[in-house]
């Protein structure tokens, strides 16, 4: 049997004892004095979900731990007949035989290449089934003792109705616990790794070395390649300095228009188009980037007369990463401007100024805390925009800030580290978490920043 | 100032120095109000050029060249019947039957000494699904249509290699190339001959991994929204959880690939690039935006439907539950759906959780490796061979059309069911 159709089985039964506990429950309804409703506390269908709880979730909490804690238990099984007594010592072949045998036995691989994994086989097909049944068996029982205890438990003045939303809000609390734990979770993988990263290359290599030509074997206080400087500017350049010069006045002068001059019929056409596209896919964007743009910018650069122009140049990324930034900067200032009081504009206006002096000496300096938010948060979307730069930027690191060059950037490494069937604990590995982790932290300060200081503008004028 | 305060002669506005002042003032103000027409130009202009340059390779995706071969096959079957390639046993017969030499046979027949890669390494299979679908083709002569080598086919299309273009011009004299629907291009998998790949099992693999998440993140962002918005009390824990969210909403794609890697895959052992850990990493990253949605949503209800409720004798749960929740779910919907448009376009975290292997068949289970369309996407992109370009395009088309009809069952929904209060 395996794990879905238990799953299942589990489910099953748990909806058995749904009907059953309101059967029992609308049968008192029926028997009891006094009205139709009588003297019982809940709902039939309440007692019903009593009766469920009580049968499912024990049930699921025991095969959720047996699922963690049977694989040792079946290895310890297998290790404690005599025919795993000659097994080599050395812990490397051993875990490779012990793992080998175990697949065969689950039916993931075919034969054998191992020496002596063969006979464990049969071994490790007896101590799975032994053990699976043991599963099995505990959860139905386990799954029929608590539907058994909740069915006695229904009475007519039983609180049926309290208990289970009692267990309705802890679900809920759970739900909103998962968000915690997944920033928890992104802190400790990244923290963690990159600690085992930084236990081989220095952190003072990593944050201050000019040279970004990564080592697949380190030797410790060597130069060993992992300077990411390069790379830190590469991602400053092309996300925090060349898409913003398109995206900032774009999107902003697009805010103005849309909010202050067009009319309502073309404002309902043209917000549309400028959500498209923010929804536009970023592997689109970074083929067109790289398939139409870049080559564009390229033959422009050698008309200027730059000889030395890239097809996969820095330029072309940020660019095209500029309009996918935008609608976010636009909307941001929208709403920026949208929300000062529009006493100031009347007032404005009334002393004889024209739209465009009052956007440009009475909205945009009392929005402009809104606005520079809207802008860090699209910088910290830029600089972790990884598609566009893996496809149109470069892979070779380069401390220029010519943007016909070849720049690459952080996430580019990130994803070129990760390429190929690397080992889990090599320094390959581990250097693109500890890119990750920087990466991390920065946009998170910047979003941080960015949402403390919108916060504090629409404080001040509510 | 102080002057013009004690002249009592009011400013001569019809005089030339105020007029042209205006004049100037005005001028400004047409300017600045065509840069703000040129911003909101220039970026439907990108759209629009982005768009059309798809359509414009893409749609060439969706065909492909095919060329007539003759088969005599009573001469290349040695006789063999109707009867025996139908039935039950038509697959063993066929596969006795080595069509691969077949196919070869009939066009080096035909086609002589430039026969060699005429056809896609796929045209086997279509002769052998046509015998398939028909077996009475086996008793008599036939002309077959079969698609041609990649090069040949972006020759014929556009221009290719000057030797696949002397070819096609001499092919085209004999008038034995058409253009016809690519059928295999919607029903096929991975291939590295470019004009036998297909979407189809890049496209299950995003549905499978969509299906995850949608499972995994709907019911538990709308719980968390519900929670947060209608019960919770303003402490540490709450406030950490806000926290948590609103970052978590920020925080790059390709972080959430690596916390991918590093739990699901390095931690708990699952399957590497397999429809179940794409949608839990995606579920992660789409959680946060359904709980802002939802909590937008729920908020928006108003204190009135609440405060009637509890009246009548409702408990907080069923307040929520009952009344709360069904007049937000429009909401709350429209947000999943924008959330999910977001997880369907999503690349980086799936190529973090290994994604971005070779996979010629599409996957049948949730932990088999798959790929997906946007991965697939960048994959073909990266091809050397120029008859990925159109294929590229041409995924990508397919993926816009998804996206597209998301969004707008998204604003269909919000327009049918939003209450404005």
């Amino acid at each position: 049997m395996t794990g879905t159709a238990l799953l299942f089985l589990v489910l099953g039964l748990g909806l058995i004892g749904w009907i059953a506990g309101r059967a029992r429950a609308a049968a008192f309804v029926r028997s009891a004095k006094g009205g139709p409703r009588g003297t019982v506390n809940s709902l039939p269908y309440y007692h019903g979900w009593f009766v469920a709880i009580c049968a499912i979730a024990p049930a699921l909490i025991f095969m959720f731990i047996w699922q963690s804690i049977s694989p040792s238990l079946v290895t310890n099984m297998v290790l404690s007949a005599p025919a795993a007594a000659d097994l080599p010592q050395e812990g490397f072949a051993r875990a490779a035989i012990l793992s080998e045998a175990r697949a065969i036995a689950q039916g993931f691989q075919a034969t054998a290449f191992q020496d002596g994994s063969e006979k464990l086989v049969p071994l490790y097909e007896g101590a799975l089934s032994y053990y699976k049944w043991i599963g099995v068996a505990a959860t139905v029982l386990l799954l029929f003792a608590g539907g058994a205890f909740a069915f006695t438990r229904i009475k007519p003045d039983f609180r049926a109705r309290s208990k289970v939303e009692r267990v309705v809000m802890f679900g809920l609390l759970v739900a909103s616990l998962i968000a915690i734990l997944t920033t928890l979770g992104i802190f400790a993988s990244l923290i963690f790794e990159s600690w085992r990263f930084f236990s081989m290359v220095s952190p003072f290599e990593f944050l201050f070395g000019t040279e970004w030509n990564p080592k697949s074997v380190v030797t410790p206080g060597a130069d060993n390649g992992y300077g990411a400087i390069p790379l830190f500017w590469g991602t400053i350049f092309i996300g925090a300095i060349i898409a913003m010069i398109v995206a900032i006045p774009l999107g902003l002068m697009s805010a103005i228009f849309l909010t202050q001059y067009a009319s309502a019929s073309v404002r309902k056409w043209m917000k549309p188009i400028l959500e498209i596209l923010a929804g536009v896919p970023t592997v689109v964007y970074g083929y067109f980037a790289a398939l139409t743009v870049a080559p564009a910018v390229r033959d422009f650069a050698v008309m200027l007369g730059v000889s030395n122009a890239a097809s996969d140049n820095a330029l072309a990324a940020g660019i095209v990463m500029g309009v996918m930034i935008i609608p976010l900067v636009s909307s941001m200032s929208d709403d920026s401007i949208a929300a000062v009081p529009s006493a100031m504009r009347d007032g404005s206006l009334a002393m004889g100024a024209t739209k465009s002096e009052t956007i440009k000496q009475v909205l945009l300096p009392a929005a402009l805390p809104g606005v520079v938010g809207g802008i860090l948060l699209a910088v910290s979307r830029a600089i972790g925009e990884t598609m566009i730069v893996v496809m149109a930027a470069g892979y070779t690191a380069n401390l220029t800030a010519n943007p016909f060059a070849t720049i690459t950037t952080i996430t580019v490494q990130i994803v070129a580290l990760l390429t190929g069937d690397q080992d889990f604990g090599s320094p390959h590995t581990l250097a693109a978490f500890a890119l990750g982790l920087a990466l991390f932290v920065t946009t998170f300060f910047l979003n941080y920043v960015a949402l403390r200081v919108v916060k504090k503008y629409r404080e001040a004028y509510e | 100032m102080s002057n013009a305060m004690m002249d009592p002669t009011p400013t001569d506005w019809n005089g030339q120095i105020m007029q042209k002042r205006i004049a100037r003032r005005y001028a400004a103000e047409r300017r600045f109000k065509a840069m703000g027409f040129l911003a909101v130009s220039l970026s439907t202009l990108f759209l629009a050029f982005l768009l059309f340059t798809m359509l414009g390779q893409g749609l060439r995706g969706f065909q492909r060249t095919e060329i007539a071969v003759d088969f005599d096959f009573p001469a290349l079957t040695a006789g063999a019947t109707a009867t025996a390639i139908s039935g039950p046993n038509a697959d063993a017969a066929l596969n006795s039957m080595d069509i691969p030499g077949i196919v070869e046979l009939a066009v080096g027949q035909q086609y002589g000494d430039i026969s060699d890669g005429l056809l896609t390494t796929g045209a086997a299979g279509n002769v052998r699904q046509m015998l398939l679908d028909n077996p009475s083709l086996i008793t008599s002569k036939q002309q077959l249509w079969l698609p041609v080598d990649s090069r040949l086919d972006v020759a014929f299309k556009r221009s290719g290699e000057p030797a696949a273009e002397q070819t096609v011009a001499a092919l085209a004299q004999k008038d034995a190339l058409r253009t016809g629907f690519n059928w295999t291009f919607l029903t096929g998998a991975d291939a590295t001959d470019p004009s036998a790949v297909g979407i189809w099992a890049a496209f299950k693999g995003s549905l499978m991994t969509m299906a995850i998440t949608l499972m995994l993140a709907f019911p538990v962002g709308v719980l968390a929204a519900l929670y947060l918005e209608e019960y919770a009390s303003k402490n540490k824990l709450t406030d950490m959880i806000e926290v948590s969210i609103n970052n978590l909403a920020a925080v790059p794609s390709i972080i959430f690939g690596l916390l991918g890697l590093a739990v699901f895959l390095s931690l708990f052992g699952m399957p590497r690039s397999s429809a179940l850990v794409g949608g839990l990493t995606l579920a992660l990253m789409t959680m946060p935006v359904i709980v802002i949605a939802g909590r937008n949503a729920v908020k928006s209800v108003p204190p009135s439907i609440r405060e009637a409720a509890l009246g009548i004798g409702a408990s907080p749960v069923q307040v929520v539950f009952h009344h709360v929740l069904p007049l937000a779910l429009p909401g709350i919907l429209t947000g999943t759906i924008i959330g999910m448009a977001r997880a369907l376009g999503e690349t980086a975290p799936l190529l973090m959780i290994g994604m971005r292997a070779f996979i010629p068949a599409a996957p049948e289970g949730f932990t088999d490796a798959t790929t997906a369309l946007p991965v697939q996407i960048y994959l073909w992109s990266d091809e050397v061979n120029k008859g990925f370009v159109e294929k590229t395009s041409a995924a990508i088309i397919v993926l816009l059309i998804f996206l597209l009809g998301m969004n707008a069952l998204a604003i269909y929904l919000r327009n049918r069911f939003e209450t404005r209060w």
